[in-house]
């Protein structure tokens, strides 16, 4: 089972991966064995930080997965990682038990606050750990299959299809917004204590939830390239690239198109299910359509169709976004982002890995024909460009 | 008549396919027996591509039968449903996948199970790289197999199309203009490629440039107005008043 995976890999993943996990080992290390007045310490809030860097990086993975191989572009996929966000939202608010405002035992305090009389249904089993874990893959992938089964049988694509995923997270934002609605309404979930009886906010637990979701995107990740250098993959790119072609070949194009798509609402799920523990809040706000388009910006500047892309894009644009929202530019990030798009769209179409991938493909073929030697001159093609 | 007594592979009674009030198809009826080659010839317009639109399932008719081996009534079924029935569709213009190499293009057509769980568990078999060797001999392209079809010359496209639609093992080829743009040597080439071809599949080849029909030598039906106005040999229907008040435009 092992071997064929790693097979899959090619050296830039291995880089990848390799960077990765020794980023999944030394922030923690250099944050728990410097002490705090050593220069070499993290300090815990950039641990939670590049925690959400890399919880973004995830549902950018996810995105690139369903775009830059199925060429389906999801201006929603931000509802997705909401949802789980949500569910563990849900959980987290059920281990707050008596220590809330009102001290309820079962209700958390913004229902106490509504006079709610009792828990409803759906808050139901949340406070056991893996029911709130298989909601968080569960919720996300139900509604993708439900939304995805709709829309690819009816051939919805291109263009309409995103729209109608931006409507889906627009009518969940207005959803979630209403108090009625069940899940605290414009203020969200928040002023969360314990995560699996650790405190959310202790040192201890920030560094070990940073190293789950590094696991997690690499797992993400491992699943993602199994699946786009399978033949199922190249289906995909097939599917992308000429839709009625697939299908006179006898492909179910809907079919694979929902399975990805599920798949990656539930790759975002886990995304968000880790994001929330992390910056200690889950509102609705969430739920913003901008919030899926700038997710959208990250795979496209890091490089769609790469896998790679996806994640050096998300942990690059939510740096410089950290970075320009802290100071005397913070009025004028939203421009910069806007101009960055417009800039990677006409300078580099491929994004930053894919620019570079075919940089240095162009470079060793050069090398190959000045040492006069026979080596194959043909590009080898990257179907996933 | 009833369709399950036609000894056809293909039987098409009274079609009538009509878009916004253009009538694209009008009572279209057409039978090839297994085995056969067809050439449908016929003016811009005259309701060649959407014939192929209907049997493939891209295009439903308003009425009429559409029945394939007797018994499947393709105005029923979508399109890949009718590929899984062995009925191949080669487009006008080439359209392969071009970010793929030649190879995986063949291998993508590869008569096989479809599945989105089959194509997960796939593994590379012996069996199957024979199978695409022998295509990319038969269609030429060996020295290219590891190109991406994206950058082969048009002609090489159109053939390895061909290739890919005898990778699916079709019982029936439908082949939409397979000389539009192409050399005469090329020409003369897929004409011989489809002589090959039809000598175990029954093939329908629908084109514009009647030198390609001649050298076929085969049954020819012309379409006019969504109907057909004559069959026979390329002699006799060349010399048919109407085919030739047709094609003249008098």
């Amino acid at each position: 089972m092992m071997s064929p995976l790693l097979r899959t890999l090619d050296r830039g993943a291995w880089i990848f991966l390799g960077v990765l996990g020794a980023i999944a080992v030394l922030v923690p290390f250099f944050n728990l064995v410097f002490p705090p007045d050593s220069a070499l310490h993290v300090p815990t809030y950039l641990v939670a930080l590049f925690g959400k860097y890399i919880c973004y990086a995830l549902l950018a993975l996810s995105i690139d997965l369903i775009w830059g191989y199925v060429g389906i572009l999801s201006l929603g996929h931000g509802a997705f990682f909401a949802l789980g966000g949500y569910a563990m939202g849900m959980y987290l608010m059920r281990q707050i038990g008596t220590r809330g405002v009102y001290a309820h035992p079962e209700l958390p305090d913004f229902m106490v606050f509504l006079n709610w009389p009792e828990l409803p249904v759906f808050w139901y089993g949340f406070q056991h750990f893996p029911y709130a874990l298989l909601m968080v893959v569960l919720v996300p992938g139900a509604l993708a299959f439900v939304f995805g089964w709709f829309a690819f049988r009816s051939r919805v694509t291109g263009v309409y299809l995103s729209i109608i995923t931006q409507a889906l997270t627009y009518a969940l934002l207005l959803g979630f917004f209403r108090n009625n609605f069940g899940f605290g309404g414009n203020n969200g979930l928040t002023d969360f204590k314990d995560i699996l009886g650790f405190n959310v906010q202790a040192q201890g637990t920030r560094v070990a939830l940073f190293m789950v979701s590094c696991v997690a995107l690499i797992i993400g990740f491992l699943i993602c390239r199994a699946l786009v250098t399978s033949k199922f993959g190249k289906v995909l790119v097939a599917i992308r690239d000429a839709e009625a072609r697939t299908r006179f070949l006898g492909y179910r194009a809907e079919s694979y198109k929902l399975f990805v798509f599920t798949l990656s609402a539930c790759m975002a799920g886990v995304a968000g299910a880790l994001y929330v523990p992390q910056v200690g809040i889950i509102n609705p706000s969430e739920f913003s359509p901008a919030n899926s388009i700038e997710a959208v910006i990250w795979v496209a500047v890091g490089g769609r169709g790469t896998l790679t892309g996806a994640v050096i894009g998300a942990i690059l644009v939510n740096y410089g976004k950290t970075t320009f929202t802290s100071g005397v530019l913070a009025p004028y990030w939203l421009f910069v982002l806007g101009g960055l798009f417009i800039a990677v769209t006409l300078l580099l179409p491929k994004g930053i890995v894919g620019t570079w991938q075919e940089w240095s493909e162009r470079r060793r073929q050069r090398a190959a024909a000045d040492n006069g030697s026979a080596a194959p001159a043909e590009p080898a093609p990257r179907p996933a460009e | 008549m009833d369709a399950r007594t036609t000894t056809a592979l293909l039987y098409l009674n009274g079609v009538n396919v009509s878009f916004d009030g253009f009538r694209a198809l009008n009572n279209l009826s057409l039978t090839v027996e297994p085995g056969e080659m067809r050439a449908i010839i016929g003016p811009n317009g005259a309701g060649k591509t959407t014939m192929m639109d209907v049997v493939t399932g891209k295009t439903r008719p308003d009425n009429g039968d559409v029945f394939f081996e007797g018994s499947h009534d393709l105005s029923k079924l979508d399109e890949t449903q009718i590929a899984t029935l062995g009925i191949g569709r080669k487009f006008q213009k080439p359209t392969v996948f071009e970010m793929h190499t030649v190879e995986d293009n063949l291998l993508l057509a590869l008569k096989n199970d479809r599945r989105p769980r089959a194509t997960l568990r796939w593994h590379e078999t012996a069996d199957e790289m024979r199978r695409v060797d022998s295509i990319l001999q038969t269609i030429r392209l060996n020295p290219l197999r590891s190109r991406a079809a994206g950058s082969l010359a048009h002609g090489q496209k159109q053939w390895l199309e061909i290739g890919m639609l005898l990778a699916q093992e079709p019982k029936l080829l439908l082949v939409d203009e397979p000389v539009a743009g192409m050399t005469d040597v090329e020409t003369q080439q897929t004409a011989e490629l489809l002589k090959e071809i039809n000598r175990d599949k029954t093939v329908i080849v629908v084109e514009h440039d009647m030198t390609f029909v001649r050298e076929l030598g085969v049954k020819v039906t012309c379409l006019h107005e969504g109907t057909a106005i004559a069959e026979g040999t390329i002699d006799q229907v060349s010399s048919n008043e109407r085919v030739i008040e047709v094609y003249l435009g008098r």
